[in-house]
């Protein structure tokens, strides 16, 4: 292996370490020349103590999992207040993100919002304006969902071409949870609905606590249909900078809408066209029009393992291909593997059957015999929507749509087992 | 209009004054705007001192931070600039946005009368007003907004979705043989963690690509 080979860090030294030991391991199942130590002599933890049940009262992943963190890109924002961070999805296995890595995206940072000083207003079109306090919201008759949560940006700065290389900045603005919320349609009866009449064509702006305020529009079919209240996520309170202790959670829908900290729910009967529905989540397209509301993401797909930060190590022989699919109009039912750029695919398979708006894990068990790659990974959802190629978004949309980027990601993988983010003919 | 539950007697009226101290939205057609004015001459004023130090002297943007000013008939470039005059539909998003959420990191101190001078000096900087056109409550809707017309609702449905839509190719998809035409190392933009050795030379051929830092620029 050449020693100027880039590789994206921190994955580096594992893939250094890893390749030094690649010649013992290749062969599988190779008779060992020497007894292990590892085994024959008694190690430091299968003979003293480790750690007793009071040394953390809530714990933090093990150190050798360091590399298991959000990374920000600087260039990409002006500060890191109104910026973003990537989930390290090249690392993770599973649907569910761990709250503690789950990327960020604020406009005005992540505010910190007591229960106490917590309050939520309903107003507008409804029978009744209401204030309801946090401990309001949990005497509501509840509901847990798993859904993801992309920003609209996510592999945004892949338009123009293979610009970051690893799948935790290409398609890392995501994560997937368990949520406990209160269905919104609830809270909206709460207030009445009478007052609105003709519930087809009014909408509700939603905004949130936080200086940006966020505030969104979301018309009122969506959210009579499946948008929570979530106040708890994988089983725990709301993250600080997931929106504690409130947020919006808003199935399929670009994450933008996902309003945190909400504060105010205003029944309309039009649209606001705020700042974040005008200026920014709309897309423009190659003759300068722009679409707007654009709020379904739609199926998608990428191969986190082997990807630019999770090179090949072991050698030839079996290896896993492991990804992730999702689609905000329905459930996966299959996902499809190249290794060759797309000239030939293999069904891959699902580790779950696929659930509505919410990550699939799909596996492709195979054997590699070490010469080159180019991964690609291939969605399909239940409306038998196809995942696109980038060359298929840029035919209707051209270059400048920044966000919906749902394209088909290619990973070169070398004969040493570095990847690399490519484009291909 | 689905069967409405019972309600279960939870929360409280909000007041009249807590609804309006968090109610401030504003819509395209003026609903919303409180009663106020001000011109691009007390606005240039304001500006310099609550948004130059971000936006420019002449609202044409600092680094990174956004440019509000500029960018006419951009829209259809490969680089375009998408400023309040050359991209947004509509003022009332302009006021709106700035009275709840501006200056940054002092957001919501404005009064109505300075939001009004700081938009018309917006407008002025855009060439969208004279310098003595007065934006008021009453004569917001006099301007027009170049772009008012630039945005479609959504046609995913009609544009993509049926042509994608089917059994998919699974052997012999290309006619030639796969290349790769980009590589990301070569921009060599992504963060690294610790000192590595500069990337190879390739002559894998490459177009030029450019980072681009308005993904998700505040």
């Amino acid at each position: 292996m050449s020693d100027h080979e880039t590789g994206n860090r921190p994955s580096r030294r594992a893939f250094l370490g890893g390749a030094a030991a690649a010649g013992a391991l290749t062969a599988g199942g190779a008779r060992a020349q020497t007894p292990d130590p590892l085994i024959t002599e008694i190690q430091p933890w299968a003979q003293g103590f480790g750690d007793g049940v009071d040394a953390v009262r809530y714990g933090l992943p093990i150190e050798y999992e360091g590399d298991v963190i959000r990374r920000n890109v600087e260039w990409l924002t002006a500060d890191t207040i109104s910026s973003i961070n990537f989930t390290p999805i090249h690392a993770l296995e599973g649907t569910i993100t761990p709250q503690g890595c789950a990327f960020e995206r604020h406009h005005s940072g992540a505010i910190d919002l007591r229960k106490e000083d917590y309050r939520l207003m309903i107003n507008g079109l409804v029978d009744r304006p209401l204030v309801f306090n946090y401990a309001d919201l949990e005497r509501f008759p509840r509901e847990n969902h798993v859904y993801f949560c992309e920003c609209a940006a996510n592999t945004g700065m892949e338009w123009a071409g293979a610009q970051l290389n690893g799948a935790q900045f290409t398609h890392g603005m995501i994560h997937n949870m368990e949520y406990t919320g209160v269905p919104l349609r609830i809270l909206l009866e709460e207030a009445g609905l009478d007052t609105a009449g003709d519930l087809a064509d009014k909408w509700v702006f939603v905004e949130g606590a936080d200086a940006s305020s966020n505030g969104r529009s979301i018309p009122m079919e969506k959210a009579l249909d499946d948008v929570l209240v979530a106040f708890k996520a994988n089983g725990e309170a709301l993250r600080k900078e997931h929106g504690y202790p409130v947020r919006l959670v808003v199935p399929g829908w670009e994450g933008n809408m996902w309003v945190k900290w909400i504060r105010r729910i205003e029944v309309m009967d039009g649209p606001v066209e705020s700042r974040e529905e005008t200026s920014k989540y709309t897309d423009t397209l190659e003759d300068g029009t722009s679409r707007k509301w654009t709020w379904a993401m739609d199926a998608k797909s990428v191969v986190t393992s082997p990807s630019p930060q999770a090179p090949v190590t072991h050698g030839t022989g079996p290896l896993v291909i492991s990804g992730l699919a999702w689609s905000g109009r329905g459930a996966i039912t299959r996902v499809d593997v190249s290794k060759d750029g797309g000239m030939s695919w293999e069904t891959a398979r699902l580790a779950r059957p696929g659930e509505r708006m919410a990550l699939s894990r799909f596996y492709l068990d195979t054997h590699w015999d070490g010469s080159e790659m180019l991964l690609q990974s291939r969605a399909m959802d239940d409306t038998g929507y196809v995942q696109p190629t980038k060359a298929q978004l840029r035919a209707v949309r051209g270059l400048n749509s920044i966000y919906h980027n749902n394209c088909i990601q290619t990973w070169l993988l070398r004969a040493n087992g570095e990847a690399e983010n490519v484009e291909v003919s | 209009a689905p069967a409405m539950a019972d309600k279960l007697g939870l929360g409280r009226a909000a007041l009249p004054e807590e609804i309006a101290a968090w109610d401030g939205d504003v819509r395209p057609d003026g609903t919303g705007l409180p009663v106020g004015s001000g011109d691009a001459i007390i606005g240039e004023e304001i500006f310099a001192t609550q948004c130059a130090a971000c936006h420019g002297d002449f609202a044409e943007g600092i680094g990174n931070w956004p440019k509000l000013a500029g960018g006419m008939d951009t829209l259809y470039h490969d680089d375009p600039l998408k400023t309040v005059g050359s991209y947004w539909p509509y003022l009332s998003t302009a006021f709106d946005y700035i009275k709840r959420s501006m200056p940054y990191g002092n957001a919501g101190t404005l009064s109505d009368d300075e939001t009004y001078a700081i938009l018309a000096y917006i407008l002025y900087s855009n060439d969208l007003i004279d310098d003595d056109f007065v934006l008021s409550n009453e004569t917001f809707l006099d301007v027009e907004m170049p772009n008012a017309d630039g945005f479609i609702v959504d046609d995913r449905a009609e544009t993509e979705y049926a042509q994608w839509r089917g059994e998919p190719c699974m052997e012999n998809c290309k006619p030639e043989p796969v290349s790769v035409t980009m590589r990301a190392m070569v921009l060599d933009v992504t963060p690294q963690e610790e000192a590595q050795a500069p990337a190879e030379e390739t002559n894998v051929a490459e177009t030029a690509a450019q980072a681009e830092p308005e993904v998700v620029a505040a």
